[in-house]
């Protein structure tokens, strides 16, 4: 499904992720880990076509097409859904007015015809529940003055409504509190298919505790040093990610020359 | 009278031949503020940049004009000429107005419980003369309001609005005066003139509604003044939706007594040139208002708001919100001043002025003054220009939406709080697909891609 080829990005001349290699096969789970400053966030926005970040070389295979010569709106209407480390407000737009929005964008693009009101909500309100989120969100503005709680779990509804073929969910277990986390967890889980895919980029381990993924990547000064099955993910939750440091001493830190 | 420059002789004249045809009614209360006002107006002449409340705006393209003074009704105006602009359901009440004289047949008045009056004033100037000797012409008169522009209206006075409302009566449904202009046969000066009375404890909305028929030069120098006494609540709104080649002069002064509440929405989205001028004087212990307002402008045109908070009394309250998007060469302009007199104790007043600038050409002049001669109050302002935030757009587009979607939804997002704000539901839904449409137009002018 997503073939990652050397990837080389950055921002404003400073390189971020200095060559990247990954493999995503339909049906799976990947979990992308590492320290703050590794590049997670920067791979989960380049992915997403943010136009901040400047591919200096590699490729993004999706579905047999070349993802970086795709606009981000290109993206998600071939099916591919970021969820937002830090979702962006959207004041005097409401969710179901933005959502509804969206939905019928992919949905023309993709040759299908549009919901009409009465439709979405019955869709909107489906995936409510599954979020375990009130109706009376749908109304409110989008993001603003939401908990972070609310802001993540407003990621997974949009995730459950748009049903991407590829989501990548950018720390969004950060910031959550137990409840919220299960929340987000079932989710995740309630979502997935042997259709579709899911890349989970996560400094913690905690979020594997509800979601068992395929394979666990760490990502370390631009690069994925190295991969494995989910006991990696235990390991650094034991040791932390010192020892990855100690093992990788060739991998120059950020910025050094 | 003084030597005056010659575009004022135009007035002057057409004055002088007024009064003499002895075809207006002209009781000697009104002759009086007639001659007092084209006095006035001899010495004033039109504002000109190098006042401070104009230099933003140059009425020079005004003053160039020879308008006509609309005098009678122009036959020609049928009721489907109008039909976009009438907004039915709760509206009760609409009075329509053709280049500012009362147009019967076009007009649909209910009755009216509880002893509400609303009429021309043209009919009020002999039905209610009391209430208007009391009042017409007192109000926008002083600070902020008192401009030639004012004193014009005044020397011409023949028709517009008048309501008023009985202590403690509640009227039940918004009244909706609309103002049609008209001037397929060269440029047309129309002069409403407003008087609304709100008598002790009663409660009313009133819409006020400023549209071109078709894309004609005219000038609508429009008056309201507004009273309120003690304990009184008065919605108003006024939508401006001028000709995009028409000159809007709209001034609006209030007065409040005790306890009273006023609100008010002004909308902008038309004309070439339009000033608004909106006085509020609070002048009794305990009065509130609140402001709203909103420009929406592109191409070439120019609108300049212009608000005067007069805290004369202690314990009052004014809140001021004015949002503007501009397009294209657009420029606007948001002069809010905040007097705080010497005995206004425990003032509360907040201003706050927003502006999205959706192109390059796009311009605006955002200026706040504050003046505080008391001590103990609470005053704050605030001012933005700036353009959509790129992470948001990104966030749009990462859902779907294409770029020009993403814009169009977020500048949506940032006029409809404004918008939201309106509580009579037919002119909400009205100007909302009114700014959507034009949301869609520009869009569609943008798009190369």
């Amino acid at each position: 499904m997503l073939s990652v080829r050397n990837l080389h990005a950055g921002v404003d001349g400073r390189e971020i992720l200095r060559g990247i290699d990954l493999e995503v096969k339909t049906g799976e789970v990947h979990a992308v880990m590492g320290p703050n400053g590794s590049g997670k966030s920067t791979l989960a926005q380049v992915l997403a076509g943010h136009p901040a970040y400047t591919v200096t070389a590699g490729e993004v295979i999706y579905e047999g097409q070349n993802l970086l010569e795709l606009s981000p709106e290109a993206r998600a209407r071939a099916g591919l859904f970021l969820a937002f480390q830090y979702p962006v407000e959207i004041p005097g737009v409401s969710t179901a007015q933005f959502l509804k929005a969206a939905v019928n964008e992919i949905r023309t693009r993709q040759g299908q015809d549009e919901l009409d009101a009465m439709e979405f909500l019955e869709l909107l309100r489906e995936k409510l529940t599954l979020v375990e989120m009130d109706q009376s969100f749908i109304s409110r503005a989008v993001n603003e003055g939401f908990s972070g709680g609310e802001k993540k779990r407003n990621e997974i509804l949009q995730l459950a409504v748009l049903a991407p073929r590829l989501a990548i969910l950018d720390e969004t277990d950060s910031g959550l509190d137990i409840d919220a986390l299960r929340v987000v967890a079932t989710g995740i889980n309630g979502l997935r298919t042997p259709d579709n895919a899911t890349i989970l980029v996560t400094h913690y381990q905690r979020l594997l505790n509800y979601i068992t993924p395929d394979q666990v990547h760490v990502l370390f000064n631009g690069r994925i040093v190295k991969s494995g099955g989910k006991e990696l993910a235990l390991a650094l939750e034991a040791h932390g990610y010192d020892w990855i440091k100690d093992e990788f001493p060739a991998v120059a830190p950020l910025g050094a020359a | 009278m003084t030597q005056v420059a010659p575009p004022l002789n135009r007035y002057l004249a057409a004055f002088e031949a007024l009064e003499g045809a002895g075809t207006v009614a002209n009781p000697a209360w009104l002759h009086r503020i007639r001659r007092e006002a084209i006095t006035r107006f001899a010495e004033q002449g039109f504002p000109t940049v190098r006042l401070e409340d104009w230099k933003y705006t140059n009425v020079a393209p005004i003053v160039g004009t020879a308008f006509l003074l609309a005098d009678a009704v122009p036959t020609g105006v049928a009721a489907p000429a109008i039909e976009r602009f009438v907004v039915r359901d709760p509206v009760a009440h609409r009075l329509v107005f053709v280049n500012g004289r009362y147009s019967a047949t076009l007009s649909s008045a209910a009755p009216l419980p509880g002893g509400i009056r609303v009429a021309s004033l043209a009919e009020a100037l002999s039905t209610d003369a009391a209430v208007l000797d009391r009042h017409l012409g007192r109000h926008a008169a002083s600070e902020g309001t008192g401009h030639g522009f004012t004193a014009l209206s005044t020397a011409f006075v023949q028709d517009g609005a008048f309501v008023h409302i009985p202590a403690g009566v509640r009227v039940p449904a918004p009244i909706h005066l609309l103002f049609v202009a008209t001037a397929p046969a060269g440029p047309v000066l129309a002069q409403p003139r407003n008087l609304f009375v709100a008598d002790r404890a009663s409660e009313a909305t009133i819409v006020e509604s400023y549209v071109g028929l078709a894309d004609d030069t005219y000038l609508t120098n429009a008056v309201t003044e507004v009273v309120l006494d003690e304990g009184a609540l008065l919605q108003h709104y006024k939508i401006e939706q001028e000709s995009e080649r028409a000159f809007h002069v709209g001034t609006t002064a209030v007065v409040q007594g005790r306890d009273s509440t006023f609100t008010s929405g002004s909308i902008a989205v038309g004309g070439a040139l339009a000033r608004n001028n909106l006085g509020v004087r609070l002048a009794a212990p305990g009065a509130s208002c609140a402001l709203t307002g909103l420009y929406v402008l592109h191409g070439r045109q120019h609108v300049d708001n212009h608000t005067f908070i007069d805290h004369a009394a202690p314990r009052c309250t004014s809140r001021q919100l004015y949002k503007g998007v501009l397009d294209g060469r657009a420029r606007g302009v948001f002069n809010g001043r905040v007097t705080v007199r010497r005995d206004a104790q425990r003032t509360d007043a907040h201003q706050t002025n927003k502006n999205l600038l959706l192109s390059e050409g796009a311009e605006v002049d955002t200026k706040p003054q504050l003046e505080i001669f008391a001590d103990d109050v609470k005053c704050t302002h605030g001012a933005a220009v700036g353009q959509l935030g790129e992470d948001a757009v990104f966030y749009l587009r990462s859902r779907g939406l294409g770029e020009d979607a993403a814009r169009t939804l977020l500048t949506y997002g940032f006029m409809s709080e404004i918008i939201n704000g309106i509580t009579v539901e037919p002119i909400r839904a009205q100007l909302d697909s009114l700014l959507m449409a034009r949301l869609r137009e520009a869009r569609v002018a943008k798009e190369p891609r």
